[in-house]
């Protein structure tokens, strides 16, 4: 029935397809998703002082041991709490099941330097919590007692686990919601227990995506700038803007810059080596709903308050307290031309969405055809900015768009004797361009994911049927992995919605989203202030979150049947 | 269904924001948060008819001029802090202006050729508890590294701009060796590893976790102001105003400024806009507003940060310690200095 460990050969089948034109487009994709990273490899090879032996004699090993325990620690954090919690609400009946599946996905939606904010208010001396300790105790001063170092790498590892795991929740969980009800019932006949089937068959089963997931957490991560800087940790990423804006030393920086794009393609080796060889995809669509089992009375609380506890940290906890703030403050933010920031961030949203998805397919679709290692390289390079800081991507996108827009503009003035200014980098195309960059890596993987577990004899059958690539897409492809490709598109959404740093500076004049009005105020500390901004963020971030997951629920073949 | 959606996919395309062209325009990049600034601004435009269209950044902004080259549509820039102005000065990208109304500014507070003109002081101070720190006890950058104050000292990041600051001018002063030596004095006293801005310090001073600390003069004019957080309130009042080698070198300041940028289509606005910015009103509204030091002479601050006394500042040019922010970072790094004090 299912046939894992297939291999790729089977893909092409007997007779090759003519993929040029599809291969030629996703080349084309590549080579353009690709140009920031371009840039920033050339502008490292401009001359410069050197910077490494300082750093290597300094500073280096503390970047590196915290993003590497960084890395460790949000890798362990997303995968702990992500596969745990789909599987539970996609095999199990417990209290609250069907509200978790989607709120789980909500922390997503908080931008991670406004759960670390609300975090260490709690946490901090004049927090809620010490307070509490202090008038149990009796205790006057900090010299009184000892409690863990806030600003710590253990507490950015939480604050970014609580907004990243997600992406492994999500992905696992379309995972399980996909496989086979046999493979389980197997498991269990032959007698494993529920534990022994989760580790044995559902997560080697589920690996790709929770690889994927995790890729992708950690690519955020790496690139993570502002919450570790909140937390005092300096990672490879602070260190980037240090050589860059202190030290006045941009090549050096875009040196830096390439040892994260390294990092994170060794963290992608790591992940395709992890499923080596092996395919995953059943040969049968079973239509057949899953069987959830309902927990006992202890299991189905403790299930609970699992699942709970992330969504109370990540998400209740932030949005309760911007609420609070929202109310005192309103007016700070209504004074702003509020409905328009929300527009223009909505509006910039869809769009990357939409470019994002389209990249994301013809990549992912290309590489699918292809069958070449050259060109899934091609499209893992392509995508790897995802891994490097915002603010550096944007410098990277900013001058092949300059060079294309002053082109542009001079054969315009020869030709027409019109200047066109610059039509891309002077204006919110800029930002499209600039998400479409940074985003690709999200699109890219995610429908990879979703097409890596179509099996090859769908092509075989469309194309017996005489269809050529591109309908083949359409009518088989597509409609088979909607699931990934809705949730590719909502991610990017929401993901956007948050953008802040390549939003900052690549905006034309006078334009102002929601991010960027509520970084003026965070920038000072000043959350309060723009909280109801803030909120408005998490709030747009929830319908594509419900979207998400119904899309995801309905996704199962035997759903309709059950 | 595809016809919505293609017709939602050209109503996005039609919506696309272009940068608005009109005369009487003066297009500005500032690292200044726009809510700070709008005020003045607004004035500008108020009076002279002119438009100013804002972009914020905190990074970047280098760049983004380079990359538009002949196009490049920004007229001048906005810095809070000399590091800006002197990176845009030494990347070539800012070009001379005189006017007679910019000769008011102290020279030590602009640049030698008119690249940039300094608009308000900052005042890096020391904030110290009222009641835990005696008057005198500290009058000099140097105290700092004092080991009286061991486990006592509250700072932000050492690699924070205004730090880097500090850092720069006691090199510019002292030279590089005898800088290590003090950081290292000024690391052993730390009461925490750095971190928070300044008035995550000042709250450190009223809550015990430190009795000194190193930030900008004007926090405490926001705090103690501050009617909708009262409890910031009362972290000022606990707190002490000292200014530093006012005997010596004088009391180190940073300073924002503005520049008007190479090519600039608008240069004559850009020059209006910088000829505003130092003029009495609008200096007088950096110093209500935001607390800051003026730099042109006569003007009254507001009555709470008269309330520290006047105080000499550091002679040397800002350009002068800006020379040296590089050797600062490199210091920190060096001394791990963010890692907090050993054990």
């Amino acid at each position: 029935m299912s046939a894992l460990g297939t291999r790729d050969s089977d893909l092409a089948g007997g007779r090759r397809w003519l993929p040029d034109r599809w291969l030629l487009a996703a080349l084309a994709t590549a080579g353009l998703v690709a140009l920031p990273i371009a840039t920033i490899v050339f502008r490292a090879a401009e001359p410069a002082q050197n910077i490494w032996s300082h750093l290597i004699e300094t500073i280096l090993p503390t970047y590196m041991g915290n993003t590497l325990w960084l890395v460790l620690g949000v890798g362990a954090g997303t995968v702990c709490l992500g596969a745990s919690t789909a599987w539970l609400v996609t095999m199990y009946r417990f209290p609250g099941r069907a509200i978790f599946t989607w709120a789980l996905l909500l922390p997503l939606a908080v931008p991670s330097y406004i759960l670390a904010f609300v975090i260490t208010d709690q946490l901090e001396y004049a927090g809620t919590v010490q307070v509490t300790l202090r008038a149990l105790f009796g205790w006057s001063s900090p010299r009184d007692y000892w409690f863990p170092e806030i600003r710590s790498i253990g507490a950015a590892t939480a604050v970014l686990t609580l907004v990243l795991y997600p992406y492994v929740y999500l992905l696992s969980r379309a995972a399980f919601v996909e496989q086979c009800v046999e493979l389980f019932e197997v498991s269990r006949t032959l007698g494993s227990g529920p534990l022994r089937t989760f580790f044995c068959v559902a997560l080697p089963m589920a690996r790709p995506a929770i690889a994927v997931g995790t890729a992708l957490a950690l690519m955020e991560t790496l690139n993570e700038y502002g919450t570790v800087s909140f937390f005092a940790v300096p990672t490879i990423a602070a260190g980037i803007f240090d050589v860059w804006l202190n030290m006045d030393n941009p090549a050096g920086a875009a040196q830096m810059a390439l040892l994260l794009v390294v990092i994170a393609l060794l963290l992608v080796y790591m992940e395709r080596a992890a499923r080596h060889r092996s395919r995953y995809y059943a040969t049968t669509r079973q239509v057949r709903a899953l069987p959830q089992t309902r927990l006992p009375r202890s299991g189905a609380w403790l299930a609970t308050a699992w699942c709970l506890l992330p969504i109370v940290l990540g998400f209740v906890l932030p949005a309760s307290v911007l609420c609070a703030y929202a109310i005192d403050f309103y007016t700070v933010t209504l004074a702003k031309d509020y409905v328009s920031l929300a527009l223009n961030s909505l509006y910039l949203a869809g769009w990357a969405a939409l470019g994002t998805t389209v990249i994301g397919v013809v990549l992912a679709y290309g590489v699918r055809l292809s069958q070449h290692k050259a060109m899934r390289g091609a499209a893992e390079l392509a995508t790897i900015g995802y891994a490097i800081p915002g603010a550096v991507l944007a410098v990277g996108i900013m001058f092949p768009l300059g060079t294309i827009d002053n082109t542009l503009d001079r054969w315009s003035q020869v030709l027409f004797d019109y200047p066109l200014g610059l039509l891309l980098s002077g204006t919110g195309a800029a930002l499209v361009v600039g998400y479409c960059a940074r985003f690709s890596a999200i699109g890219y993987r995610t429908i990879d994911a979703g097409l890596s577990k179509v099996t090859p004899s769908m092509e075989g059958a469309a194309r017996t049927l005489g269809a050529g690539p591109g309908r083949t897409l359409w009518q088989v492809h597509l409609p088979l992995i909607k699931p990934s490709v809705v949730a590719a598109a909502l991610l990017v959404f929401v993901d956007t919605m948050k953008e802040l740093p390549l939003t900052l500076i690549l905006r034309p004049f006078n334009f102002e989203t929601l991010a960027t009005f509520v970084f003026q105020y965070a920038s000072e500390e000043l959350l309060e202030e723009c909280a109801l901004g803030a909120l408005t963020i998490v709030g747009a971030g929830i319908v594509p979150v419900i979207l998400i997951s119904r899309t995801l629920s309905r996704a199962r073949p035997g759903h309709l049947h059950a | 269904m595809r016809p919505t959606f293609m017709a939602a996919v050209f109503a996005m395309a039609a919506a696309l924001p272009v940068c608005a062209s009109a005369n009487g325009e003066v297009n500005l990049y500032s690292y200044r948060q726009g809510f700070l600034i709008e005020p003045i601004l607004a004035e500008f435009t108020k009076q002279t008819g002119i438009n100013v269209n804002l972009v914020f950044a905190k990074k970047g902004i280098v760049e983004k001029i380079k990359a538009a080259g002949a196009n490049n549509p920004a007229d001048a820039v906005l810095t809070v802090d000399i590091g800006r102005l002197d990176a845009l000065a030494q990347a070539g990208l800012l070009q001379p202006v005189t006017s007679p109304a910019l000769n008011i500014i102290p020279s030590a507070y602009r640049h030698e050729d008119g690249l940039w003109y300094g608009l308000t002081t900052r005042a890096r101070v020391v904030y110290a508890h009222k009641d835990r720190v005696p008057e005198g006890a500290i009058n000099n950058v140097a105290d700092l590294a004092d080991a009286k104050w061991r486990g006592k000292l509250c700072t932000r990041s050492g690699k924070h701009v205004y730090n880097v600051g500090l850092i720069a001018s006691v090199i510019a002063h002292h030279g590089e060796a005898e800088a290590e030596q003090w950081l290292r004095g000024v690391k052993a006293n730390l009461a925490r590893k750095p971190q928070g801005n300044d008035r995550a310090q000042a709250k450190g001073i009223y809550e015990g976790v430190c009795d000194i600390a190193i930030a900008n003069h004007y926090y405490m004019g926001k705090m103690a102001t501050n009617e909708k957080k009262p409890e910031q309130q009362e972290w000022a009042k606990v707190i002490r105003v000292t200014f530093l080698d006012q005997d010596g070198v004088g009391q180190h300041v940073n300073l924002s400024g503005a520049g008007v940028i190479k090519g600039a289509k608008n240069k004559d606005n850009a020059v209006r806009l910088i000829e505003f910015l130092a003029s009495p009103e609008a200096q007088h509204m950096y110093a209500t507003n935001n607390f800051e030091y003026p730099v042109r002479p006569g003007i009254k601050t507001d009555p709470y940060i008269e309330s520290f006394g006047s105080f000499k500042a550091d002679s040397l040019p800002l350009s002068a310690i800006a020379k040296h922010r590089k050797e600062a970072s490199k210091l920190v790094d060096k001394l791990k200095f963010n890692e907090g004090a050993d054990g």
